[in-house]
C-alpha cells in the first residue's frame, strides 16, 4: 500500500468512526427520551 | 439550542481542519504523506487522555459528594475516551506501517502501554454491566477509574523514561510550544486539529452526559415501579 493509502485509511476510520459514534449516540439519546415521553 | 450549534461549530471544524491536513499542508520532508496521520493521531491520544482523566476526577467527586450526575460524567467520558484511544492506536499503525516498516510493536512502551490503557478502560466500561444498583456500580467505577489513571502518565512519559520505536512528545514542553521546530503551517494545523476535535469531544460529552442521566432516570423509574408491584402485592394478602 502508498503512503496515501495508509493516510486514506487513517482518516477513513477515524472521521467516519467520529461520525458513526456521534450518529449512533443521537439514535440512543432519541430512543431514550421517546421512551421518558411514553413513560409519562 | 447551544449544544446544537455546539455541534455545528466542531463538524464545520473538523471538516476545515481534515481538509488542510489532507490537502493544504505540504508532505513533509523527511516522511512526505505519511506524516499527515499527525494531526488526528494525536489529537485522538490528548482526547484520551483528557478523557480518563475527566473519569478519574468524577469518580474521585462520586466517592466524595455521593452525586450521581458525577458517576454519569465518568462514564461519558469512559466511553468516549475508549473510543479515542482506539483511533489514536489507528491513527499510529497506519503512519507506523510506512514510517517503522511494522503496525505495532509490543517491546515499544508507548504502545504497549496505550494498548494497557485501552484494555483499563473497556473493562471500566464492562465492571459497570456487572450490577444494577446504581451506587455500587458507582463506587465501583470510581476505583477502577481511580486506578486506571495511574496509566496515563506512564503513557505520556513512557517515551521519555525508556527506549522504543515511538518518537518523544510532539508537544514535550512550553518552550516547544512558543518556539516550534516546525513550519508554522505544521504547528496551526496541529493546535487547529486539537481544538477541532476538543470542540468534538465536549459536544459529545455533552451528548453522553444526557444519555446517561436518561439511563439513570428510567433505571430509577424501573426500580420504583418494581418496589410498588411489591408493595401492592403485599397489600393484596
Amino acid at each position: 500500500m502508498t503512503d496515501a493509502g495508509y493516510v486514506l485509511a487513517a482518516y477513513a476510520v477515524i472521521i467516519g468512526g467520529l461520525a458513526l459514534y456521534t450518529g449512533t449516540l443521537w439514535r440512543r439519546l432519541r430512543s431514550a427520551r421517546r421512551r421518558d415521553d411514553e413513560a409519562r | 439550542m447551544k449544544t446544537r450549534v455546539l455541534g455545528l461549530v466542531a463538524l464545520t471544524a473538523v471538516v476545515a481542519v481534515t481538509l488542510v491536513a489532507l490537502f493544504v499542508v505540504p508532505p513533509d520532508r523527511n516522511q512526505g504523506d505519511a506524516q499527515r496521520i499527525m494531526y488526528p493521531h494525536v489529537a485522538s491520544a490528548w482526547l484520551a487522555y483528557l478523557s480518563f482523566g475527566v473519569t478519574a476526577l468524577a469518580g474521585i467527586g462520586w466517592l466524595w459528594k455521593r452525586d450521581l450526575r458525577l458517576d454519569a460524567v465518568a462514564h461519558a467520558a469512559a466511553e468516549i475516551g475508549v473510543m479515542f484511544t482506539a483511533f489514536a492506536i489507528w491513527g499510529g499503525m497506519m503512519w507506523g506501517r510506512p514510517i517503522w516498516g511494522v503496525f505495532w510493536q509490543w517491546e515499544d512502551p508507548r504502545l504497549t502501554t496505550t494498548a494497557l490503557l485501552l484494555a483499563l478502560y473497556v473493562g471500566y466500561l464492562l465492571l459497570r454491566r456487572l450490577t444494577d444498583d446504581p451506587e455500587r456500580r458507582a463506587t465501583r467505577a470510581a476505583i477502577v477509574g481511580i486506578v486506571a489513571a495511574i496509566d496515563i502518565p506512564i503513557v505520556h512519559f513512557s517515551v521519555e523514561w525508556w527506549r522504543g520505536l515511538h518518537q518523544t512528545a510532539t508537544i514535550g514542553s512550553p518552550d516547544r510550544v512558543l518556539n516550534p521546530a516546525a513550519p508554522g503551517i505544521f504547528v496551526g494545523t496541529l493546535f487547529g486539529t486539537l481544538a477541532a476535535f476538543t470542540l468534538t469531544w465536549l459536544y459529545l460529552m455533552i451528548r453522553r452526559y444526557q444519555l446517561a442521566r436518561a439511563e439513570l432516570a428510567r433505571e430509577e423509574a424501573r426500580r420504583i415501579d418494581v418496589l410498588m408491584s411489591a408493595r401492592t402485592a403485599e397489600v393484596a394478602r
